[in-house]
């Protein structure tokens, strides 16, 4: 049976560390894999989104409507973006960081303040301020490890694979920052 | 040894394993990583060519010479690289000649959707399509062998969802292939129409005998179930075919989209009830197959238009949406957008300001048709903006010289812009050429370019003077102005555009997002001093919005360049800690 997980979130907040993370860890956890990303345009501080999927065999490599058992959202307005992405029964994970898509800036749309609250209502959200852990961590760059701390609790792979993952993609000098803000993602309680 | 890699370095580490020693390429999303990849072995050698016909002719000199060679481009560089191409094909090759395009469908990152299997047809030139990351690997290192064994190039036809798609590769050793000296050869190599005449034959007879090849050859496969209708497919459709059916339906998967084989098409019509036909873009496989004389269903299910997924595949084939949920709220979109402190803002702002026609080209700079500044009136292909101007100030004449520019990026400037330039010159129309030099070539993700003084390694090289070239093509009037200086650039640009000949304004700064780049830190707006006039927000700076009715800067964007300091008339935007 093939899972589904998409990253989510605005060009140039990280998501590509993420994505290879988790990649590498379901690789060495002896799964078939197929991890697929749009560079380009797009990274410009646009909406950018990564499918991660695996299982016994993967066929195709982009998850679509009604197909992802988890979405991690880097930022609120993208998990509104791309909820109807997710199962039945599937989990988002959410940063409650906002950031004002340019529509907004120059005035031409609101930003939908109550976003969270009316997803809370349809789907299963777990919600957390990322960016204050991360910087709790050290670091306001280690949102992304921070999310995937929070992932950590959703797929059964055990808390120490994650760790030897880490270890594999983040540079020594900064291992200590990233395993603390992977450690406050997976306790992180209300 | 099993690796996670994204189509396109396996599509590299095929290069190396097959002995490849020369790539010469012109980045375009989504090919660019090809080229990046590959230059990180130190056994081949490689190179970014000022454009994808370069690229091409140096891959056939190199072919020539009896080296395995490659160059990679996007779809629309194989427009550029068309006229060698064309021609490639009636010479042949010594060493093994690969040409590697990725399309676009669904336009990512491209001006259109054209699909290159055209080419292939067109240039009679054979072309594989891999599904995934193994099969790139093992494709290239085929279309090698094929390429020698048949003399001829050889397409490996990428898209974004192979480029772009990571999954596991079997990867091995490199192996040199033989080397293989220049004998000279003017009825192959001098393409001059009595020797052209005898090659065209040999190309005729080389597709017969590539379609023979198609009939055994194992990149064709077909996969029988116990299913009442048989799908013909190829490249990621493949997979989104066997994410809907699985193992429960016939499939003929096409490794190698031209030539196509006929009789391993007509037996698998002949074993099942009805043949559909799964492709994205144009209906390729579907016209070769109806034109065997076998009934086949194809566009009239799928769209020509855009990408297909396993979910398009599914519905078509009469399958229920899955449930999904969906907000009521309207949820703003999120365009790409210039970065706070990219240098073509300032020029951007004083365009827009002057209420100037703009034609503009490809590149990050693209990015200034959004509002603000919404600063550009077309977008073609890579220089039309110079060679357009030219055009539109000849038939506007006096209405428009003065009033109307082009830009156009350093990278763009050196594939294609020059020429253009060329003929304002000699055709002599009153033009002003504006380049946007950021001194690399940024949306596809910095690669160097003739004008940054390094080349792919990062080792210094050439650096092409522009103004000295834009002086030597006659051009008298080459003024450099700094983006970040508004001032300058309203005043140059007023000068340029009312002088009675051809000028080039060379508005200059680096990319922000270049590591060499140092950044100041973040500026903040003084709350009390701020009278809310929004003069600031005419910038369209990620980095500045409206907060409570007074202007705001994100600490975490801004990097200080200081160009709204510069349209506030009330000094409220001050240094970080000044207020």
């Amino acid at each position: 049976m093939t899972k589904s997980i998409m990253i989510v979130g605005v060009g140039g907040q990280g998501s590509l560390l993420a994505s290879t993370l988790l990649g590498k860890l379901l690789v060495t956890e002896g799964y078939d894999v197929k991890v697929s990303e749009v560079h380009g345009m797009s990274q410009r501080g646009g909406s950018v989104v990564t499918y991660v999927r695996y299982g016994d065999k993967v066929y195709a490599p982009i998850v679509e409507k009604g197909d992802a058992d988890c979405i991690i959202s880097f930022e609120k307005l993208e998990a509104a973006r791309w909820v109807q992405y997710l199962k039945k029964g599937g989990v988002i994970i959410t940063n409650t960081q906002q950031i004002d898509p340019m529509p907004v800036v120059i005035g031409a749309t609101e930003y939908p303040s109550e976003i969270l609250s009316e997803l809370s209502e349809k789907v299963t959200v777990d919600a957390l301020d990322a960016l204050s852990l991360a910087e709790e961590a050290g670091s306001s760059k280690a949102v992304n490890i921070v999310l995937m701390g929070r992932l950590a609790r959703q797929l059964d792979i055990p808390y120490e694979k994650w760790e030897d993952a880490l270890r594999l993609v983040v540079k020594p000098k900064f291992i200590d920052i990233n395993l603390k803000a992977f450690a406050l993602g997976y306790n992180y309680s209300e | 040894m099993k690796e996670l890699l994204i189509g396109n370095a396996a599509v590299a580490r095929g290069l190396y394993e097959a002995g490849c020693s020369i790539v010469s390429s012109y980045p375009g999303t989504p090919s660019t990583e090809i080229t990046e990849f590959a230059a990180k072995y130190d056994d081949i050698y490689c190179e970014w060519a000022p454009n994808e016909k370069v690229a091409m002719e140096v891959a056939f000199g190199a072919s020539v010479r009896g080296k395995r060679t490659c160059c990679c481009m996007k779809h629309v560089g194989l427009n550029v690289a068309a006229d060698p191409l064309f021609t490639l094909s009636y010479t042949g090759v010594n060493g093994g000649l690969v040409i590697c395009v990725a399309d676009d469908p669904g336009m990512h990152s491209s001006q259109n959707e054209q699909d290159s299997r055209h080419y292939a047809q067109a240039s009679k030139v054979p072309m594989l399509e891999p599904s995934d990351s193994k099969e790139a690997l093992e494709f290239t290192k085929l279309a090698f062998e094929l390429s020698e064994e048949f003399d001829t190039p050889v397409f490996i036809r990428m898209c974004t969802r192979v480029a772009h798609s990571q999954s596991i590769v079997e990867t091995s050793e490199r192996v040199l292939p033989e080397d293989k000296p220049y004998e000279k050869n003017p009825q192959k190599f001098i393409m001059v129409p009595a020797n052209a005449k005898l090659r065209h034959p040999v190309v005729e007879q080389r597709t017969l005998d590539l379609t023979a090849y198609a009939e055994t050859a194992e990149i064709n496969r077909e996969e029988y179930a116990d299913s009442e209708f048989g799908i013909i497919t190829s490249g990621t459709c493949y997979q989104y075919v066997k994410e809907v059916f699985g193992e429960s339906v016939s499939v003929l998967k096409l490794g190698m989209v031209n030539p196509m084989p006929v009789e391993r098409i007509r037996n698998f019509a002949d074993k099942v009830k009805k043949v559909y036909i799964v492709e994205e873009l144009d209906g390729i496989i579907e016209t070769h197959v109806k034109n065997l004389g076998i009934e086949c269903t194809g566009k009239e299910m799928f769209t020509n238009i855009g990408e297909l997924s396993q979910l398009s595949v599914a519905t078509a084939f009469g399958m229920d949406m899955p449930e999904f949920a969906s907000v009521d709220t309207n949820v703003p979109g999120r365009p790409p957008v210039m970065c706070a402190g990219c240098p073509h803002r300032g020029m951007y702002y004083t365009l827009a300001k002057n209420k100037i026609t703009v034609l503009g080209d490809i590149g990050c700079y693209t990015l200034g048709a959004m509002p603000p500044p919404n600063a550009l009136d077309t977008t073609l292909c890579m220089g039309a903006s110079v060679s357009g101007l030219h055009g539109y100030n000849k038939a506007g004449g006096k209405d428009t010289e003065g009033k109307t520019v082009c830009v156009i990026g350093d990278s763009t400037f050196m594939h294609s812009g020059i020429t253009g330039l060329v003929n304002i010159s000699y055709n002599a129309s009153n033009s002003t050429v504006i380049i946007l030099d950021n001194s690399i070539t940024g949306m596809t993700g910095h690669q160097q370019n003739p004008t940054t003084g390094y080349n792919i390694k990062g080792d210094p090289a050439a650096k092409i003077d522009l103004e000295t070239l834009c002086k030597a093509v006659g051009i008298n009037r080459v003024r450099v102005v700094d983006p970040y200086d508004l001032a300058q650039c309203d005043a140059v640009l007023k000068e340029e555009l009312s002088a009675q000949e051809p000028s080039v304004i060379i508005s200059r700064r680096p990319c922000v997002l270049l590591k060499s780049v140092k950044l100041k830190p973040a500026l903040t707006v003084c709350k009390e001093d701020c009278k809310s006039c929004k003069m600031c927000m005419k910038l369209g700076c990620p980095a500045i919005s409206m907060h409570e009715g007074k202007a705001d800067i994100d600490a975490t964007l801004c990097v200080g360049c200081g160009v709204c300091t510069q349209l506030c008339k009330f000094d409220a935007i001050k240094d970080g800690g000044e207020c």
